[in-house]
């Protein structure tokens, strides 16, 4: 296990390339660097090809036997449906700018990690078989035949990339790598090859609602947990409502929130934040997912599990839908949702009840994400703050890749941290924002099998909190994602030992002065304040 | 696929030694399970897989850890004592709880 190998021995690997060139590298799976395959009970849940159980170690992937037609078919619709797909199989010119750019080259250097060559590795099929110099001229024109052990290959790299897009951010072209990726792994569904850690949630997010496969009764059962929870630190009783149909605002939130420390703090704070507001929401039992995993196998699987959203706002005759601090379920809505279960023509234009600023950017989704309705609420001084209760945090931000360059929200989560917090501080500037460095377990790679691969992943972003702790001081990771959350404090207690990972509203609530409080001596987390444990 | 023989029954387990199927679980199901974790069973072991199987049952999913220690009334330190592997892949494994999945 990985986590036996001390940092600095993970650390030791060779960047020259091998001698030989990498088409005539067989693939060979690492143990800690893959997950488990999908079992058959979860794609058949969901109807995906090829239904059975499998394992990635054994010889025999139990392939249908006419596979090869089937991804050559698979690449032939797609090559007419995507544009993008058939413009980036082409338009490469190999400058090699987006080579050091991907975290897990950064940290495994393997130049299958290099996006350029991850790509290549599909390209060189498409030229063979849709191409006429590939077809005339086969290797000579970087061209390859499609083997079982090609098919591997695919299987292990396309899920070593997190989807994160940063090497997009540096190509010329602006190549959209996620974009390969998602082709990519598209393919391998079409023969049954997903992992079982994606295919999972799928199926339970298709049944329940949620990736975690919570029922009703587990969802309300935890949120009463938290509520007992924030009356301690707090004093007040809040009185949650569920599936209320009339109310003005559905809110959604990734499933891990109400599920998992510490994204559980974060959805204390969703909480209170609204009980603070007096705001007229509901949250519900059925559409209790704002994440997709089904974006991590087909665009058609993503669409039909997003669909439940929409479906549940018109139920509820909701006006607006307001979401949680999620990562990839903002790619989704805010690039994909209106074209796939759109228009929302029963919603109405978002308006924040409290300042009643207009959410023109999410006209045509009627989704608001809660970093811009909470960075709204803070500039129309709406909320009693008192900052010094996060004293005993120095809190550093960490971009979410997904809603960092996905939608591009980079400046509300600033802003309110600088908000609720006295002590903030900025990584080193080419790993935040556009240029954010990926926890490493996105696109559902946060499983516990491929755990060396996910702290390798991780070591470029943990680095740069490894130097902001060193100068500053820094003891709290804060983001706006779940499996940030949920990934991350296993990255730290790796990397950076002595960093904790946060979501920003539960910053915000242990800032929030709540009317009719009690007086606070600990934070969520039931830590002391600072000047509250009998210290100076 | 991984096996467990346990009397004269053979039970799957997936990669990560969890049982595949829940209902197969029983009080011998566990004792062979616990030795695969080199975990040996006490009472204080049993209380808190007998709470975590009516869990289950009610809810058909492992709970918040913060849950199961405040309603256990052990640390996570002392749950760590008991299953070195930890509430998750420790004692739910043992008391036949399928692995939570998602952003967790």
């Amino acid at each position: 296990m990985a986590k036996k190998v001390k940092p600095e021995e993970l650390l030791q690997y060779d960047l020259k390339p091998p001698r030989q060139e990498w088409v005539d590298t067989p693939v060979e799976l690492k143990p800690g660097t893959f997950c488990w395959g999908a079992k058959g009970k979860n794609l058949q849940t969901v109807g995906f090809p090829n239904a059975r159980d499998w394992s990635p170690t054994e010889e025999d992937w139990k392939l249908p036997e006419d596979w090869q037609e089937t991804i050559l078919e698979g690449i032939a619709d797609r090559l007419k449906k995507y544009r993008s797909f058939r413009l980036f199989m082409d338009v490469c010119v190999r400058c090699g700018a987006c080579a050091d750019k991907c975290h897990f080259y950064m940290g495994s250097g393997d130049p299958k990690n290099m996006p350029v060559l991850r790509a290549e590795l599909l390209r060189s099929v498409y030229r063979r078989y849709f191409t006429t110099p590939g077809k005339l001229l086969g290797r000579w024109a970087g061209a390859r035949e499609l083997t079982p052990d090609v098919l591997k290959e695919w299987w292990y790299y396309f899920f070593q990339c997190t989807e994160c897009r940063r090497c997009s951010v540096f190509c010329p072209y602006g190549i959209d790598q996620a974009e390969m990726t998602m082709m990519g792994r598209e393919l391998l569904n079409l023969l049954g090859l997903n992992t079982d850690w994606i295919a999972g949630p799928v199926a339970n997010c298709y049944m329940k609602g949620n990736h975690v496969g919570l029922e009703p009764q587990t969802i309300t059962s935890n949120i009463e947990f938290m509520l007992e929870d924030i009356e301690t630190v707090t004093g007040i009783q809040i009185e949650p409502n569920f599936n209320r149909k009339g109310a003005e605002i559905l809110f959604v939130a990734p499933s891990g929130d109400f599920f998992a420390e510490p994204g559980t703090y974060t959805f204390m704070g969703y909480l209170m934040l609204f009980e603070e507001l007096g705001l007229d929401y509901t949250l519900s039992t059925y559409a209790s997912e704002g994440g997709n995993f089904g974006f991590f196998t087909s665009n058609e699987m993503a669409k039909r599990l997003n669909s439940k959203i929409y479906a549940e706002a018109k139920r509820l005759g909701v006006k607006w839908i307001l979401g949680g601090e999620c990562g990839h379920m903002w790619r989704v809505v805010h690039q994909y949702m209106d074209t796939w279960n759109g228009p929302a023509d029963f919603l109405e234009e978002p308006v924040s009840p409290i300042t009643g600023t207009k959410f023109e950017n999410a006209k045509s989704t009627k989704m608001v994400h809660i970093a811009e309705f909470t960075a709204d609420l803070i500039q129309h001084n709406k909320l009693k703050l008192d900052k010094s209760r996060n004293d005993h945090l120095r809190v550093t931000f960490h971009d979410s890749c997904n809603t960092a360059r996905g939608m591009g929200i980079l400046e509300e989560p600033r802003y309110i941290i600088r908000n609720v917090c006295n002590h903030f501080y900025e990584m080193p500037e080419e790993t935040i924002r556009e240029k954010t460095l990926c926890c490493g377990s996105g696109s559902g790679l946060n499983a516990g099998e491929n755990l060396e691969l996910r702290l390798r992943g991780g070591f470029p972003r943990a680095n740069a909190v490894r130097y902001v702790r060193e100068k500053y001081g820094v003891n709290m990771l804060a983001n706006i994602c779940a499996v940030d959350r949920a990934a991350m404090p296993t990255l730290m207690d790796y990397w950076v030992p002595g960093v904790g990972v946060t979501g920003v509203h539960e910053l915000v609530a242990n800032a929030l002065v709540m009317k009719g409080e009690k007086e606070r001596t600990t934070d969520l987390r039931g830590m002391p304040l600072l000047g509250k444990d009998g210290e100076a | 696929m991984a096996e467990i023989v346990v009397g004269t029954l053979t039970l799957a387990l997936d990669e990560d030694g969890f049982l595949e199927n829940a209902d197969e679980w029983n009080e011998e199901v566990a004792l062979a399970l616990a030795a695969t974790e080199e975990v040996v069973l006490t009472e204080e072991h049993w209380e808190l897989i007998n709470y975590l199987r009516n869990y289950y049952a009610e809810y058909n999913v492992a709970p918040m850890v913060r849950k199961l220690v405040k309603d256990s009334g052990k640390s996570l330190q002392e749950i760590y004592a008991l299953f070195p592997s930890g509430p998750g892949k420790g004692a739910c494994k043992i008391a036949g709880l399928p692995k939570p999945t998602g952003c967790v």
